[in-house]
């Protein structure tokens, strides 16, 4: 397979695309939304047409409310950002955007719920990656030979660090172009793609696994080759099932879901790739570092 | 052979009869006049979360820096309920009063989640909720001049707002209790509510005993008569005691109220959500939409790629709809933006396993394997992939649910349910299936069948067996 044979390109591609990633999300940055650093959002429809950007400012200027960030949406509402206001601060924006407006959707989220959200996403961050590093290291167990569970684990790991650094930096390039803000969702959407993206890396490690067991090829690099050859179309295939009903979600599904659904995409697409020319790769790759220092010894 | 049949038959009845459920608990659902009763398969309807039917999502921070560690459960307890009484005197259907306990995800902060569904005028709901309860005694209305309020409620029976009327206000009230106790009965062990009045109290309580000898005296929490008793002696020293048809739990409850006469722990607001039902609509719609689009192109897919055993799986698939589906109805499980998003990916998902056995399946067919054989060790060798790639994702999910906001809990609960469900339909349901078809033989219509994406595939016939 070529993948195998090549391996030192794939893992090296795999490293430019991370890099990439790594630098739009430095260059870029993540713009974290109101769910983090909390804050309000209001959002309201006119029954009219409504009144232009700057009369919608002007009058809310006149309010005590400091900084906001007013925005139109849809074809007849806007959106106004601002600290977490109150109840009663709330009222009087309403007032001032005057008696066309109606509010469709508000939120307003206290800074102690933000800092709560950031402290439970890394959290369960690492306690889905520790998961899987034990699952895989768990069912993989009987197979310690030529490679250890364990490593099967930690390439799986570093497979799905692949995937998720990918997917951050298209969202902060996504983020750049259209203004979109990392929520709730967006974490949901990550972890989300931890679950899948080592689905698909178990496939190809269990097939791996199975051949090791019968035992054709005595050289560990033409089993994985060979493993991939056996699993690719079933992967790929399990892999496009997901990816089209998450378009349908993109395109039909309603707006609140749609960033969601694009970063799912976007992590499922990149989980696929790096199962097939990633973790096999370094699969042989650490082997091949083991033989050496064997050797050397 | 005949029992696997029969079970199939059995497995599509029971897909089919979930399914003449689901739609017709809809329907019923639909045609259900807003405001009657639900009733028979209409009990059964679609638990939209808020951010589908529209509603207010308010978080309350309580402030427990006076509240010892060991009555903190008991006081947050207290708390949820006297903000649950409040809520439902506020006419809202199924409000959910939820505590979110500190820990050392949210720097130990104890707080009150409350979802009313429906509710989008949040001022006055927030107003609502804020308000102090009023606990206080009445005494029976000699004058008997009060005017009687009669409403006719939408079931057609009388009400008469007899006890506004009968009772008139003293002077005593909720500030005076000292405290309420659950006590039992010593002759009768029938559990009882022990009141003990705060010295100003007391002298108010024998007063107002004094003068009512014979007659009842109504306890009074925001304007309805908890209870009445009637008062045998004149009672100093300012304990009272309730004594109705009390069942345990009734008892304590009562004790529950009483002493959150006042919030037992205050509370301060710091995040709200309102959405408008416009918007939950819009939603709700899109989200079913991409849903039934979803299904079809992995239908039509599985057809077109697996042919026969992709048909199969595209029945599996439907009952898998249609079980969850049902799931959702009879759990009930509240459906959420985020959730209907797990659902529909959850659909892509549950074909990865029909995928990886049936790929199995053609290898080994591939290879010359008899049909029934190929069938078999396709199921029992894509099974360890299959376990192990669906228990990463049970893992994330679980870990999911305890992130914990209603928006993701409502995503990883349809996501791992979905994984669990698919594995029976995906594997079971298939299975079933193709033995019961019990196609044996090998030819070229049944490699057509049996084939799949656009080659041929090549038809290696096993090599006959000498006899």
């Amino acid at each position: 397979m070529f993948v195998v044979k090549y391996r030192k390109v794939f893992v090296t591609i795999s490293a430019i695309l991370v890099s990439l990633a790594v630098a739009s999300i430095i260059v870029f940055g993540l713009n974290f939304g109101i769910d983090f650093k909390g804050g309000s959002l209001l959002e309201v429809e006119y029954s009219g047409v409504r009144p232009s950007q700057d009369i919608v400012e002007g009058s809310i200027k006149s309010l005590d409310i400091g900084e906001t960030l007013i925005q139109p949406i849809g074809d007849n509402g806007y959106s106004i950002k601002a600290r977490d206001i109150t109840d009663q601060e709330k009222k009087e924006i309403l007032v001032a955007l005057g008696s066309d407006a109606t509010e469709t959707s508000f939120t307003s989220i206290g800074p102690s719920v933000g800092a709560e959200l950031v402290r439970k996403s890394i959290i369960s961050f690492i306690l889905v990656l520790i998961g899987i590093i034990f699952w895989i290291a768990f069912s993989f167990r009987k197979v310690s030979k030529p490679v250890s569970s364990w490593k099967y684990g930690l390439i799986a790991i570093v497979a799905l660090v692949h995937d998720v650094t990918i997917s951050a930096g298209a969202f902060a390039f996504i983020g750049f172009l259209t203004g979109v803000e990392v929520d709730t969702l967006f974490v949901v959407a990550i972890l989300t793609v931890l679950g899948l993206s080592v689905s698909d890396t178990i496939v190809v490690f269990d097939r791996v696994r199975e051949n090791l067991r019968i035992g054709r090829s005595k050289i560990f690099e033409e089993t994985v080759g060979e493993s991939l050859n056996q699993v690719y179309t079933r992967s790929l295939i399990t892999s496009v099932t997901v990816i089209a009903v998450l378009l349908c979600l993109v395109f039909l599904g309603p707006s609140s879901t749609r960033i969601f659904a694009i970063v799912l995409t976007i992590g499922m697409f990149f989980g696929t790739y790096s199962s097939i020319f990633l973790a096999s790769p370094l699969l042989v790759i650490v082997n091949n570092i083991q033989n050496k220092k064997k050797k050397t010894r | 052979m005949f029992k696997t049949r029969i079970t199939a038959f059995i497995v599509i009845l029971v897909g089919v009869a979930l399914g003449f459920f689901v739609y017709q608990s809809e329907i019923s659902n639909r045609n259900l006049e807003s405001g009657a009763t639900a009733t028979g398969l209409a009990k059964y309807p679609f638990k939209l979360g808020l951010d589908l039917s529209g509603g207010t999502h308010l978080v309350y921070k309580a402030d427990v820096s006076s509240i010892t560690k060991t009555e903190l459960s008991d006081s947050m307890d207290a708390l949820r309920d006297v903000i649950e009484r409040r809520v439902n005197a506020f006419g809202v259907a199924e409000p959910i009063v939820q505590i979110q306990s500190g820990d050392f995800s949210n720097a130990g902060e104890e707080r009150l989640i409350v979802d009313l569904p429906g509710v989008t005028d949040v001022s006055k709901a927030i107003e609502m909720i804020g308000q102090t309860p009023v606990l206080d005694f009445r005494v029976e209305n000699i004058d008997g001049d009060a005017e009687q309020e009669a409403t006719v409620d939408e079931n057609g029976e009388l009400n008469v707002d007899l006890y506004s009327s009968m009772y008139k206000k003293t002077d005593l009230t909720g500030r005076y209790l000292q405290k309420a106790v659950l006590e039992f009965d010593q002759t009768t062990g029938e559990p009882t509510v022990g009141l003990q009045f705060d010295a100003q109290g007391s002298i108010l309580f024998e007063q107002i005993t004094k003068e009512n000898i014979g007659k009842t005296v109504a306890i009074f929490l925001d304007s309805e008569p908890i209870s009445i008793p009637r008062v045998n002696e004149a009672i100093s020293g300012g304990k009272a005691q309730i004594s109705g048809n009390f069942t345990a739990t009734e008892a304590k409850t009562l004790v529950g109220r009483l002493n959150s006469g006042a919030l037992p722990v205050p509370i301060s607001l710091v995040s709200t959500q309102t959405i408008g039902p416009s918007l939950g609509e819009e939603a709700t719609t899109a989200g079913v939409k991409a849903a039934i689009f979803g299904f079809l192109i992995i239908v039509l897919f599985l057809i077109l790629w697996y042919r026969l055993p992709g048909l199969i799986a595209a029945i599996a698939l439907s009952m898998y709809v249609t079980i969850m589906l049902a799931i959702f109805k009879l759990v009930p499980v509240t459906l959420t933006a985020t959730g209907i998003a797990g659902f529909i990916i959850s659909i892509g998902m549950a074909v990865d396993a029909n995928v990886l056995i049936f790929e199995r399946m053609k290898e080994e067919f591939r290879k010359g394997g008899e049909i029934p054989e190929s069938i078999h060790h396709g199921f029992k060798r894509a099974w360890l992939s299959v376990r192990d790639s669906n228990i990463s994702s049970i893992i994330t999910s679980i870990i999911l649910f305890w992130f914990g906001t209603t928006l993701i809990k409502g995503f990883a609960l349809v996501f791992m349910i979905g994984v669990i469900v698919s594995l029976i339909s995906a594997i079971s349901i298939t299975r079933l299936f193709l033995y019961s078809l019990n196609i044996k033989k090998k030819n070229k219509f049944t490699n057509f069948l049996f084939g799949s994406g656009f080659r041929s595939t090549k038809i290696i016939t096993a090599p006959a067996v000498s006899k």
